[in-house]
């Protein structure tokens, strides 16, 4: 599954016109987004990636053991849940990427990182986390394989994610806090890709969403893009036809990228991402340079990164993957913004109405699958809630 | 041909006065640091120095005003350094432009692959991990002079020069065009690195520790840049 080849995508524009020898910054675009900014030191490692990456979709072995992995370690495929009580005049299916092991899509990822990481015959792992997601996504396939791990994760996002820095630290990970900047997910990816230029003969760095520079966002879409499969034949066999729209939200972007690469080509489908309105890079953002990709990000005029604020730190980035800000300039997908007050609604509804408790990243998606005009509706549950009890309780206690 | 020394500096209101006193105490060259607030190559202390520049209001106008203003007090030739998101928020070409015309040669950016924007004029890097062809590539296409950094790494103080760079200066004279200058660059800190490098190098460049030092002041900081230089001038003796 994982080896099948994609066509030119349509919704990719032309870009600009031929010249005779492509300059690099003109591999791994969409549109004019993405590319590779980062420091001389680490291009050789980039293209050794990206070698190891076509050489691994192009050697059945390596879906063979992915999907392996997915299947008996994961537990792939995910149900599909059929709302009953969460919005009864809607039509609304829950992609259940909750009940994947770990407790979220980030596993997804990590699994065929860790799988193309020991091909390239790296024995150590760095990766940056927010809300401690991927973290443990991470921390859990190098456990499963014996790599060293290292994840970093700021100050800020380890006081509101203690469960998950509880959890990498059992799996044998050693957290490392960031107290500099923001001290959440922003300054956690600068300092894994210190460490990454620092360690990069030994290590391999596994990024958690579809930034950063080439091949990154590609190499996450693509191990994402299983949701989307699977979701597709799943309404296909409950309800003989697609959804009216597909329903996601986006941090930097990794389970909504997923999740649509499923349905992109289908164009009846809608397409609706949904970002946190603190940290809106698609809907408020303008061109800049983060973590080694040209893409849209709460920047000012000079280039300097601004802060994003989320109640929820899976979402709490300035910065989205370089395909999104493609996709919002082509059209195919709307994106929309929902307020902290919203998510915490919609999260609470779903745990009283439905009996399943959402990551706070997730009741975004959940909060505008209530509002947006089509009923018939394929949301992705990107991760399970009991991180966040503590964050979603006090503020909803606060409010009451 | 004596060896080059040249000094790092961020943009803030005291560094046109440390920018004279770096001069006076023997730097050949005065590389201007724009501060990012993400920069990725960087370690702990031109990290911090950035975000107190940003802080002091130091954006992109406010650092080609003090380039210029230093330009006024000194002959060296003056290099920014600047990552690629301030160029891309500005423009590549009218940063080039006005650059110069506030008085800076060539300049550097040390978040853009050599081959990427390669309308671009500037001083390219090369690192350990660089393949022959990047080298060679990256040596014919530089502005003036190559910028070999020495480790495989983020900037800032090392105890000890690193043993790459010994490889790294005899790949690229084999690769470069003849005479073309080699400046070694992060990790350099005390006098003995300054002159172990100035051994193997053409030039050596010091970044956190000048800016460390300058914290103290312009004296402290011509004090400094003349032990460096007295060790780089009794390097090959």
């Amino acid at each position: 599954m994982i080896g099948r080849k994609r066509e030119e995508r349509s919704y990719r524009l032309p870009s600009s016109p031929a010249k005779k020898t492509p300059p690099a910054e003109s591999r791994g675009l969409y549109s004019g987004y993405g590319g590779r900014y980062v420091p001389e030191t680490l291009i050789p490692a980039l293209d050794e990636l990206e070698a190891g990456w076509r050489a691994a979709r192009a050697d059945e072995s390596f879906a063979r053991e992915l999907n392996e992995l997915l299947a008996n370690y994961g537990g792939r495929p995910t149900p599909l849940t059929l709302t009953e009580r969460f919005c009864p005049q809607k039509r609304i299916y829950l992609k259940r990427e909750d009940l994947l092991h770990t407790g979220a899509h980030k596993l997804n990822n990590a699994l065929g990182q860790i799988v193309l990481a020991r091909r390239l015959g790296k024995k150590r792992i760095v990766a940056e986390t927010g809300a401690g997601q991927h973290g443990v996504a991470t921390a859990t396939v190098c456990a499963r394989f014996g790599l060293d791990c290292v994840v970093y994760m700021g100050v800020e996002d380890m006081r509101r994610q203690r469960p998950n820095v509880e959890r990498m630290q059992l799996l044998g990970a050693e957290v490392r806090p960031v107290e500099i900047g923001t001290r959440t997910l922003k300054e956690a990816t600068s300092e894994a890709i210190r460490d990454w230029i620092t360690n990069v003969e030994t290590t391999h760095y596994l990024i958690g969403s579809c930034v950063g520079p080439h091949p990154y966002p590609e190499i996450v879409r693509e191990l994402q893009a299983v949701i989307g499969r699977e979701s597709r034949e799943q309404i296909l066999e409950r309800e003989g036809h697609l959804p009216e729209a597909v329903v996601a939200c986006v941090g930097g972007g990794s389970n909504s990228i997923g999740m649509f690469a499923g349905f992109l080509e289908d164009a009846e489908v809608k397409l609706y991402g949904v970002e946190a309105a603190g940290a809106s890079s698609l809907n408020s953002g303008r061109i800049a340079v983060l973590h080694g990709a040209r893409s849209l990000v709460l920047a000012d005029e000079d280039g300097q990164i601004a802060d994003a604020h989320s109640i929820s730190a899976g979402l709490d980035y300035p910065g989205v993957g370089p395909e999104h800000a493609a996709l919002r300039d082509s059209g195919r997908v709307t994106y929309l913004t929902c307020t902290d007050d919203e998510a915490l609604a919609a999260f609470e509804r779903l745990t009283k109405m439905e009996g399943i408790i959402p990551a706070l990243e997730s009741a975004h998606a959940l909060a505008r699958a209530l509002d947006i005009d089509e009923s018939l509706l394929l949301v992705c549950l990107s991760g399970r809630g009991d991180k966040d009890l503590d964050e979603a309780l006090a503020h909803l206690r606060s409010q009451a | 041909m004596s060896k080059k020394l040249i000094i790092f500096l961020m943009s803030g209101r005291q560094t046109p006065d440390l920018a004279e006193a770096a001069v006076e105490g023997g730097a050949d060259l005065i590389e201007l640091g724009f501060p990012f607030s993400d920069p990725l190559a960087d370690g702990p202390v031109i990290r911090r120095a950035a975000e107190v520049a940003l802080a002091e209001g130091m954006r992109t106008k406010a650092c080609l005003e003090c380039l210029a203003e230093i330009r006024g007090r000194v002959q060296t030739p003056l290099v920014p350094f600047v990552y690629s998101a301030l160029l891309e928020a500005y423009g590549y070409q009218r940063f080039v432009a006005d650059a110069h015309t506030a008085g800076a040669g060539a300049i550097l950016v040390p978040d853009l692959p050599l081959d990427a924007h390669s309308e671009l004029e500037r001083i390219q890097l090369v690192a350990p991990t660089s393949t022959d062809e990047r080298i060679r590539l990256a040596a014919e296409t530089t502005d003036g002079w190559l910028y070999l950094v020495t480790v495989t790494g983020t900037t800032g103080a090392r105890r000890e020069l690193s043993s790459a760079l010994a490889g790294l200066a005899a790949r690229a004279r084999q690769l470069a065009p003849p005479g073309l200058p080699l400046y070694a660059g992060f990790g350099i800190s005390t006098p003995e690195h300054a002159r172990a490098a100035a051994e193997i190098a053409d030039g050596v460049i010091v970044g956190s520790r000048a800016i460390e030092v300058a914290e103290g002041g312009s004296d402290d900081l011509r004090r400094y840049v003349s032990s460096l230089r007295a060790a780089i001038d009794a390097s090959g003796s």
